[in-house]
C-alpha cells in the first residue's frame, strides 16, 4: 500500500499526462462557449445589422439592468423554482410514503406515478394546454362547468402557477424515484420499535420516515433546481412568456432577445447574468444542504 | 500466419480508405437541393408534388420542414452568418425586401419570359422586391377576410354586409354570443407575438386612423387612435370572445371556428379552403365570407402577406434552385395541384390566372372576395396618415420583430386584465422608443 503511494508520489507526471487530454478537452468544452458569451456580451452585435458590430463596453448590461423585464424575469425564475420544488417535494414525499406500503396493485401504481417523467416536456405542455387547461375544450373546464362554475382561464389569470403545475407534474416522479429507494433502505426495526412504543402511522411518518428522507430530499432539491433555473419548453409552448411578462423567466427573456430581437449582445449579457444568478442560488442551496447533512450526521 | 496478417492489414487499410473517400467524395451522380420550408398545408402539397419535379429535372430534393417561428429563427441565423445549409428557403413579405437589401438573396428577375411576371398580383410582387428587383417568388398570398356562420346569422335574423364595419361586428357579436352553448361572438387572435395578435391589432389601429410611427420614426403607441383601437379589441374579445383567448393564435382560433365555436372570425384569407373541407371542418356548409371590417378609414383594414421562395446568396447551386422555384411558383404548378388534389387546394392569392380560371371560381366561392382584398390592400399606404414605413400588419424594418413581440406581450396583458390598456400602451411606447432610439436621433 505504502509502496504504491510512494510510487505515485515519485512519478506524478505520468498519470497526469495520461489524464491531460480529457482534462484539456473538458476545459475547452466549458471555457470556449463561456468566453464567447462574455465577449459577445460587451459587443454591439445584432444579426440583422451585420455591418454595425462594434465594442460596446457595458452598454448591454446597462440596458438590461435599466429594463424592468430583467427584474421581473429574475423574480419569476426564482418563484417558479420555489413553487415547483415545494409541490414536487410535498407530493413526492406523500407518494413515497404511500408506495412504501404494501397494497394490492402497488406495482402498477408505482409505474403510473413514475410515468409522467418519460413524457417529453413539449408534449406534456401541449397536452396540459390543449386538453386539460383549455377553457373551451379542456377537461378542467368541463368539470367546473358541469358543477355550474365558470371555466378558469388558467394561462390568463394564473400563468406562473399553471406552468408550475405542469412542471411539477413532470418532476414529481423524479422525486419519487429518488425518495422511494431511500425510504426502502430505512431499517424496519426502527419502525417496529416505534410501533411497539405506540406510534400511529402519522407519528411514524413525521418522526421516523421524514427525518430519514431529509438527505435525499436535499439531493432532489439540488438536481431539480439545476434544471428548473433554465426552464424553457413549457413556457414557450403554453404562454409564450405572457401575458405581459407574467411568465417570462430568465431563459425565456434571453430567447426573446436572441431569437426575436436578434440582439446577440444583449442576449449574451442576459446569459452572463443568468450564470451569476444560478451560481448565487446554488451557493445558498449548497450551504443549506451542507448544514442539513452536518445535522443529520 | 504473417502473410494472413499482412493480407488482413491490407484489407483493413483499403476499407478505411474507401470509407474516407466515401465520406469526402462529393456524390456527383445526382445534383441535390436542400429546401427549407414552413409546415403549412400548401407547402406540404408542394413537397408531395415535388416528385414530379425530381423526375423532370433529375435533381434530388432534401426537405427541411419546420414551423413558422422555428423556420424563421433557423434561416435568420443561417443566412446572417453566411453558412450555406439551404439552397431554397421559404420566407415572407416581411423578410424578402430586408434580406434583399442586405445582399443575402439572389435576385429572381431572370426566371424567363414564360414565367409570367405580369400574372403575379402587383402588390404581392412589389412586396417581395427591393428597389424594383424581385428577391423572392410568391408561392401563395393572403389578405384578411371576415368569416361568419350563416346558420347563426339566419337564426338571429341578422345579415352580414359584404363590407362590414367594426361597430356592426360588435353588435353581431353581442347578439350571437352564447357561451352556454359553446358559441362565442367573435374569435380574434390573442396569443402574443408579432405574427399573432400584433398583426391583427396593427390592421385594427390602421383602420382606426392610427399609425406605428410618424415621419421622424417617433413611435405613436400612446396616440388616441391606438388607445381607441386596443380598447375596442380588448373589450370585444373579453365580452364576446372565447375564454382563454390569450393563448389562441391563428391555429387555435381556426380550430375553434372549424369546430363551430365561433360566430365570427376576422383573420387570414388562406384559411377559407380549410373551412370548406368537410373532413376537417364542422362548418363546411354554413361558413360565410365577407370583407375585412373597417372602423374609420379603409387604409390598412386588411393585410397583405405572402409566403415566397428565395435563393440565399451563399448557395453554389443557384441556377438549379431557380429552376425549382420557377417550377413551384408557376402557372402550371397551380393547375397541377388543381387536377391532382382539386381546385380548392391550389395555392391562392399570388396569380391573376388562378382567379380567371372558372374551375377555381366554382370550387372556391370566396375567390372574388380574396382577389378584391389582395388588390385593395396597399401595403405602401397602410395608414391614412403619412408614414415612413411599408407594411400593414408589420413594419418593414429589422427592429420590428422585437418591437412587435413586446407590444404583443403588453396587449395580451391588457387582454388578460392584468394592466389597463393605457398602461400597456405606455409600456409599449417606452419599449418602441428604446428600440428605435438610434433611428430618430439621427
Amino acid at each position: 500500500m505504502t509502496g504504491n503511494v510512494r510510487a505515485a508520489r515519485l512519478r506524478p507526471l505520468y498519470p497526469r499526462l495520461l489524464l491531460a487530454p480529457s482534462i484539456v478537452a473538458l476545459f475547452l468544452w466549458m471555457i470556449v462557449p463561456l468566453a464567447m458569451t462574455l465577449w459577445f456580451s460587451v459587443e454591439r452585435y445584432n444579426l440583422l445589422s451585420p455591418g454595425k458590430s462594434a465594442f460596446a463596453g457595458l452598454q448591454n448590461y446597462r440596458a438590461l439592468v435599466a429594463n424592468r423585464a430583467l427584474w421581473v424575469a429574475m423574480g419569476n425564475t426564482l418563484l417558479l423554482v420555489a413553487l415547483v420544488l415545494a409541490i414536487t417535494l410535498a407530493l413526492g414525499t406523500l407518494f413515497t410514503a404511500l408506495l412504501n406500503e404494501d397494497f394490492p396493485g402497488h406495482g402498477v401504481c408505482r409505474l403510473l406515478v413514475i410515468a409522467p417523467f418519460f413524457v417529453m416536456p413539449t408534449v406534456s405542455a401541449l397536452v396540459w394546454k390543449n386538453m386539460l387547461m383549455n377553457p373551451v375544450f379542456g377537461l378542467g373546464a368541463w368539470i367546473t362547468r358541469s358543477l355550474g362554475l365558470g371555466a378558469v382561464e388558467f394561462f390568463a389569470h394564473l400563468p406562473l402557477v399553471s406552468i408550475a403545475l405542469i412542471v411539477a407534474w413532470e418532476w414529481t416522479p423524479f422525486a419519487v424515484l429518488i425518495l422511494l429507494p431511500a425510504l426502502q433502505s430505512l431499517n424496519p426495526e426502527l419502525e417496529e420499535a416505534a410501533r411497539l412504543d405506540g406510534g400511529g402511522p402519522v407519528d411514524l411518518f413525521l418522526h421516523i420516515q421524514l427525518p430519514h428522507l431529509m438527505r435525499p430530499m436535499a439531493v432532489v432539491a439540488m438536481i431539480e433546481m439545476i434544471y428548473l433555473l433554465s426552464l424553457f419548453a413549457e413556457i414557450y409552448v403554453t404562454t409564450g412568456g405572457g401575458p405581459g411578462l407574467a411568465s417570462t423567466n430568465l431563459a425565456y427573456l434571453i430567447f426573446r432577445d436572441a431569437l426575436l430581437g436578434w440582439d446577440v449582445g444583449r442576449a449574451s449579457a442576459g446569459g452572463v447574468i443568468a450564470i451569476l444568478l444560478a451560481n448565487v442560488v446554488a451557493l445558498f442551496l449548497m450551504r443549506m444542504v451542507g448544514c442539513n447533512l452536518e445535522e443529520s450526521r | 500466419m504473417a502473410l494472413i496478417r499482412k493480407i488482413g492489414q491490407g484489407i483493413g487499410l483499403l476499407l478505411g480508405l474507401a470509407l474516407v473517400v466515401w465520406l469526402f467524395y462529393p456524390s456527383a451522380r445526382r445534383p441535390q437541393l436542400t429546401v427549407a420550408t414552413v409546415n403549412n398545408a400548401d407547402m406540404i402539397l408542394m413537397q408531395q408534388l415535388s416528385k414530379e419535379f425530381e423526375r423532370q429535372s433529375g435533381v434530388k430534393l432534401n426537405w427541411v420542414v419546420l414551423g413558422e417561428n422555428v423556420l424563421r429563427q433557423r434561416l435568420t441565423i443561417d443566412i446572417s452568418t453566411g453558412s450555406n445549409t439551404f439552397d431554397v428557403i421559404t420566407l415572407g413579405s416581411y423578410e424578402a425586401p430586408l434580406w434583399g437589401e442586405r445582399g443575402w438573396l439572389v435576385p429572381l428577375d431572370d426566371l424567363g419570359a414564360d414565367y409570367g411576371y405580369d400574372d403575379i398580383f402587383g402588390g404581392v410582387r412589389e412586396g417581395l422586391s427591393y428597389q424594383g428587383k424581385m428577391y423572392a417568388a410568391p408561392f401563395y398570398a393572403e389578405s384578411t377576410l371576415t368569416y361568419y356562420r350563416c346558420d347563426l346569422f339566419e337564426k338571429a335574423g341578422l345579415e352580414m354586409p359584404r363590407q362590414p364595419r367594426y361597430d356592426e361586428i360588435r353588435e353581431f357579436a353581442r347578439r350571437l354570443h352564447d357561451p352556454a352553448h359553446g358559441v362565442y361572438g367573435a374569435c380574434l387572435r390573442g396569443e402574443p407575438g408579432w405574427g399573432e395578435n400584433t398583426a391583427f391589432v396593427s390592421t385594427l389601429v390602421h383602420t382606426f386612423g392610427g399609425r406605428w410611427f410618424d415621419l421622424d420614426w417617433k413611435p405613436q403607441l400612446t396616440s388616441p387612435a391606438w388607445t381607441e383601437a386596443v380598447r375596442f379589441y380588448v373589450d370585444l374579445v373579453r365580452d364576446y370572445g372565447p375564454p382563454g383567448a390569450i393563448t389562441d393564435g391563428y391555429n387555435e382560433s381556426r380550430a375553434l371556428f372549424a369546430n363551430g365555436n365561433c360566430a365570427m372570425w376576422v383573420d387570414a384569407s388562406s384559411a377559407a379552403s380549410y373551412f370548406l373541407d368537410p373532413s376537417q371542418s364542422r362548418v363546411a356548409t354554413t361558413t360565410g365570407f365577407a370583407k375585412a371590417p373597417i372602423a374609420k378609414v379603409p387604409n390598412g383594414s386588411a393585410w397583405l402577406w405572402s409566403w415566397a421562395l428565395a435563393v440565399p446568396r451563399s448557395t453554389p447551386r443557384a441556377a438549379l434552385a431557380k429552376q425549382f422555384i420557377k417550377w413551384a411558383t408557376s402557372r402550371s404548378y397551380v393547375s397541377l395541384v388543381g387536377t391532382r388534389f382539386g381546385w380548392l387546394w391550389v395555392p391562392p392569392g399570388s396569380r391573376r390566372s388562378t382567379y380567371d380560371n372558372p374551375e377555381y371560381e366554382r370550387a372556391a366561392p370566396f375567390a372574388p372576395l380574396v382577389r378584391e382584398a389582395i388588390l385593395n390592400a396597399d401595403y405602401t399606404k397602410p395608414s391614412a396618415l403619412p408614414v415612413p414605413y411599408v407594411g400593414i400588419q408589420y413594419v418593414g424594418i429589422p427592429e420590428f420583430q422585437a418591437i412587435g413581440t413586446e407590444v404583443g406581450q403588453e396587449i395580451s396583458a391588457a387582454l388578460a386584465g392584468r394592466v389597463t390598456v393605457e398602461r400597456a400602451l405606455a409600456l409599449s411606447q417606452t419599449e418602441a422608443e428604446r428600440a428605435l432610439e438610434g433611428r430618430y436621433h439621427q
